[in-house]
């Protein structure tokens, strides 16, 4: 079937089996390799992306039901996306990816991607930033590095700086 | 990963048509259904029936003296409905108990109730709210009462061409749910016991009265445990109440051992969260 939709803001049409999975689609068909596969089976939310700004485990998404809508993933995050011309810069970063760096938020880094958008979510939902309000938000993210604390502090620093009139 | 052909009609009539022709596994959030595309446990259906586009299965409204559920309404849909918060703060709670956000924004009560898993986190509730299951065909439409919609393992009173349309709950007056799921954590596991309890009372001084007590996890099914409702009917939530009604829950129910959990602690557990229940409920 034919599916319309976006992605980080890009129209991309395809034609492609409506089963199909959305985590699939995005890095085989796409190339946006930075959303991961954990477990195929919606446990671990390492495949975690945004479907009109909510989170998804993308693994349980078949591409048919994304059809009209709008997809973000970890590569719509940075400001600015790197070029041929112009490496990645730190400053690049926006303010959740930039706090996951100075704390120490990521180890070995599979989880990193579904963190970040859960953590994203978070962020827009303007929610006060306790540290229940927090856990709650990734509680369907797993650690296996079991890192959780920097990831909490990650994402309390960037609610704090969101709070102080960071944009995004 | 095994990619069946999908269908996807935009009306009510047209799905029910193809329902008519051909066998389709019904597709609502998918939280439950994607998981079969691996084909690691058997081979996934033939084809899919895609109902996101059917407007006519969203939404939660007051009907009268019930609250009717689209099938496709979300938990993140109930947790946030400021209705079903007021009148089912029940169906809250349990909503907040399913998976994490990701499976809350996704999976609906419709699939919930059509997937038929013993351990269905939704399903306790509507046997304690005595919940109407609405389903529909090119047939027609007809109502089937939760305490009679699961048959047996993963078995439905559906027939093959209907598809679950909507919920009705009845709004009665002076009626408490209570719930609670004992899992591994508090988040993303399957419980290991569910448990709804309901009772009408005037008072809290009163005696109870329509008495109903739907467990998951403890049986093939989603049961109500009807014994146990009987010992409770007309009783005050006593110490010796709930002392007797947590050994006879223990008793009425058959639990097994599997990965999550062993008949022996189902059986301990089922019985000390019913007797906590009804202990806050006493006040004592």
């Amino acid at each position: 079937m034919t599916v319309r939709f976006t992605v980080n803001d890009d129209p991309v049409e395809l034609n492609v089996p409506g089963m199909r999975r959305l985590l699939d689609v995005l890095r085989e068909d796409l190339g946006l390799i930075g959303t991961k596969e954990g477990c195929g089976e919606g446990e671990c939310g390492a495949c975690t992306v945004l479907l009109d700004g909510a989170v998804v485990d993308s693994c349980l998404v078949p591409v048919g039901q994304v059809d009209g809508h709008a997809v973000r993933t970890v590569e719509g995050l940075a400001r600015r996306r790197p070029s041929a011309e112009r490496p990645a810069m730190p400053d690049d970063l926006n303010v959740l990816q930039m706090a996951f760096l100075e704390t120490g938020g990521a180890q070995c880094g599979i989880c990193t991607p579904g963190m970040l958008m859960a953590g994203e979510a978070f962020l827009a939902s303007g929610r006060p930033a306790t540290d229940h309000a927090i856990r709650e938000a990734i509680a369907g993210n797993l650690c296996r590095c079991t890192g959780y604390t920097k990831i909490i502090e990650a994402i309390a620093l960037a609610a704090a700086r969101r709070d102080a009139g960071a944009t995004q | 990963m095994i990619e069946p052909p999908l269908a996807s009609p935009d009306d009510l009539a047209a799905a029910y048509r193809l329902l008519a022709e051909e066998l389709y596994r019904p597709l609502a959030g998918g939280t439950d259904v994607l998981v079969a595309l691996s084909g690691r446990s058997g081979p996934p259906p033939d084809r899919f029936l895609d109902l996101g586009g059917l407007d006519e299965l969203r939404g939660i409204t007051l009907d009268g003296d019930g609250l009717v559920f689209g099938a496709l309404t979300t938990y993140t849909e109930i947790r946030r409905s400021p209705v079903c918060r007021d009148l089912l703060p029940a169906f809250v709670d349990a909503a907040a108990t399913i998976g994490a956000a990701q499976i809350q924004n996704r999976g609906t009560l419709g699939g919930n109730i059509a997937n038929a898993s013993p351990a269905g986190d939704m399903l306790p509730v509507l046997l304690a709210s005595d919940a109407t299951i609405v389903a529909g065909s090119a047939r027609g439409e007809r109502s089937i009462p939760a305490a009679s919609f699961w048959t047996g393992y993963r078995q439905t009173a559906l027939a093959r061409d209907e598809i679950v349309i909507r919920i009705r709950v009845p709004l009665v007056a002076d009626r408490q749910v209570r719930f609670r799921k004992i899992g591994t954590r508090r988040a993303q596991a399957i419980s290991k016991v569910v448990l709804a309890l309901s009772w009408v009372a005037a008072a809290p001084e009163r005696p109870w009265q329509s008495v109903r007590l739907g467990l998951g996890s403890v049986a093939e099914r989603p049961i109500r445990a009807i014994q146990t409702e009987a010992f409770l009917e007309g009783r005050l939530p006593t110490s010796d109440t709930a002392a007797t009604a947590s050994v006879r829950v223990a008793a009425e129910i058959e639990p097994i051992n599997d990965v999550r959990s062993t008949a022996d602690y189902r059986r301990a557990v089922t019985g000390r969260v019913l007797h906590r229940l009804i202990r806050e409920a006493g006040g004592w």
